[in-house]
């Protein structure tokens, strides 16, 4: 199993800790991992994106070209990420804000309205792990067992209180993506 | 099984100083290589093993005040990135005149002068032919992944007491941003004062017993033929680096046709083209030089001959590639493929540039 993943967004959408516990859950189920952010002036403000690889064997080349899924948190990412999924490929987007949605045939498309369900349950911060359920639901790379524990291991102690919060919006997920 | 740790090739540096009984570091920030020090001042090693961690007022104090710490016999340490390591450069020749052991890490970005924050191994000259001023060398290690970033540091210290030497970590903002899973090695305390004393009492500025004279820890001789004296005693024990502490890795090279030679985060970005290559039935292989200097002479030289053609990749405009071909000379062509200013090539790109090589 190898699964190369793009999660592109805006600074403060989550993209970087998303794509963190995603990897922290792969190294729960004994996989190999990177992590490869962007790291340049989009951390001062802006958008941001980050490469993720989990894989069964020693991964090579952190950077990629090409990618199995992306997950697309706005327009720009959405304009620069779509003609790189790899044919047969997954693009999860949240159609908050896109004016111009994906348009190719060979990939499968996927709408998870992340930013409204985050709105429903009354915390803005829940936004990632909305997308993120969404992702698991379509590609159940990671256990929601092995992501509470990647969870658990990347969280400061004193946030753990914040874990069934997190748990309930990955369901709520899981429950709202659309695939089209 | 021990432990394994998702970290930043930064944190990993950081952790590594801790855990392997680091006296000191002193840095001044500068990305893509903040994290070293954020991580040292978040772990507060004082309150545990002693450490010190101190952000100096710059670059040229952080450099000279290792110098003062690795004259005492101590593990001490700075990192930087490429514009910082520019100014502690003058230090590195004192401290390699004074033979003194310390670890210098260097995340390089993209030059020349202030350059960009994207990676780069553009110092590759810098770190390898000199940097400082005078004939010094400092060993250099290019680390490909964050697990190297992390067992590189117990290693750089080793080699640099072994050798009274600077040693140099060369990465890249790739290896230091980049997350992977880390095994921790045990815990190795900081050395007392008593092993300091046994280690270092014959150089080291540790107080004079009334057992010995004073030791002196200077790199001014005005005699010429004591500088020579010391000149040739420093090539000697370069020749003895050059000899005992080569270190490479290689990738599919037992049937190789053609060779990339690449290190750090390039020689990974390199297997991938190898598999590319393969698909198309080239055989490819890859040396990956682990020790810049001293550079894997004998294993580059042993692998010409089997090679229809090399490439070296790099992220400069061709540093390395200078050492391919006196290595290769003229036995067979050598081509080289790099990116500039923070640019990253993918491995199809890589590929595309190396099958234009062997249709030449």
């Amino acid at each position: 199993m190898k699964e190369e993943i793009i999660i592109a967004g805006f600074g403060g959408q989550g993209v970087l800790s998303m794509g963190k516990i995603l990897a922290y859950g792969g190294i729960m189920q004994d996989q190999e991992v990177t992590w490869m952010p962007s790291y340049g002036p989009e951390m001062r403000g802006g958008t941001c994106n980050v490469s993720v690889i989990l894989s069964d064997n020693k991964i090579s080349s952190p950077i990629l070209s090409r990618f199995d899924t992306a997950i697309i948190l706005n327009q720009q990412s959405l304009d620069k990420f779509e003609s790189r999924v790899k044919p047969g490929g997954v693009l999860i987007y949240d159609p908050n804000g896109i004016t111009r949605h994906p348009e190719r045939k060979d990939i499968k498309v996927c709408r998870i309205a992340a930013a409204d369900e985050a709105a429903k349950l009354g915390n803005a911060k829940a936004y990632n792990m909305i997308v993120l359920g969404a992702y698991l639901k379509v590609k159940p790379i990671v256990t929601m067992a092995n992501v509470l524990e990647g969870l658990r291991k990347s969280l400061p102690e004193r946030h753990h209180g914040l874990i069934p919060m997190n748990e309930q919006a990955i369901s709520i997920g899981m429950k709202a993506v659309e695939i089209l | 099984m021990a432990e394994k740790i998702l970290m930043k090739g930064n944190e990993a540096i950081a952790y590594a100083a801790i855990n392997c009984g680091c006296d000191g570091y002193f840095g001044y920030p500068i990305t893509p290589q903040s994290e070293v020090m954020e991580t040292l001042m978040q772990e507060k090693p004082w309150e545990t093993t002693g450490m010190v961690v101190l952000q100096a007022e710059s670059e040229t104090s952080s450099i000279n005040m290792v110098y003062g710490g690795a004259s005492c016999g101590k593990k001490v340490m700075t990192s930087s990135s490429s514009p910082g390591i520019s100014l502690m450069c003058e230090g590195l020749s004192y401290l390699a005149g004074c033979e003194l052991p310390c670890l210098v890490v260097n995340v390089m970005r993209g030059g020349p002068g202030l350059g960009t924050i994207q990676p780069s191994q553009s110092d590759y000259f810098q770190a390898t032919k000199g940097g400082g001023h005078g004939d010094y060398r400092t060993i250099v290690l290019a680390p490909a992944s964050v697990q190297d970033m992390y067992d590189f540091v117990d290693l750089s210290f080793e080699l640099a007491f072994k050798y009274r030497n600077p040693v140099m970590i060369l990465g890249d903002g790739i290896v230091g941003q980049m997350m992977e899973k880390v095994e921790l090695s045990p815990a190795k305390p900081r050395r007392t004062d008593e092993e300091v004393r046994t280690l270092c009492d014959s150089w080291a500025t540790l107080g004079k017993p009334a057992s010995r004279p004073g030791n002196i820890v200077t790199s001014l001789a005005l005699d010429a033929d004591i500088m020579e004296r010391h000149n040739i005693h420093l090539q000697n024990k370069y020749a003895t680096i050059e000899s005992e502490e080569v270190r490479y890795e290689t990738y599919k090279t037992e049937d190789a046709e053609y060779l990339i030679v690449a290190f750090g985060c390039m020689s990974r970005i390199s297997e991938n083209v190898v598999e590319l290559a393969r698909e198309d039935g080239i055989k490819l292989g890859v040396l990956r030089p682990i020790t810049l200097y001293p550079y894997p002479e004998k294993a580059l030289d042993a692998l010409v001959p089997r090679m229809k053609s090399i490439m070296s990749v790099e992220l400069n405009s061709g540093q390395m590639v200078e050492d391919v071909r006196r290595i290769a000379a003229g036995r067979v062509p050598v081509h080289f493929y790099g990116r500039q200013g923070g640019v990253i090539p993918s491995p199809e790109e890589i590929y595309e540039a190396f099958v234009k090589t062997i249709k030449k």
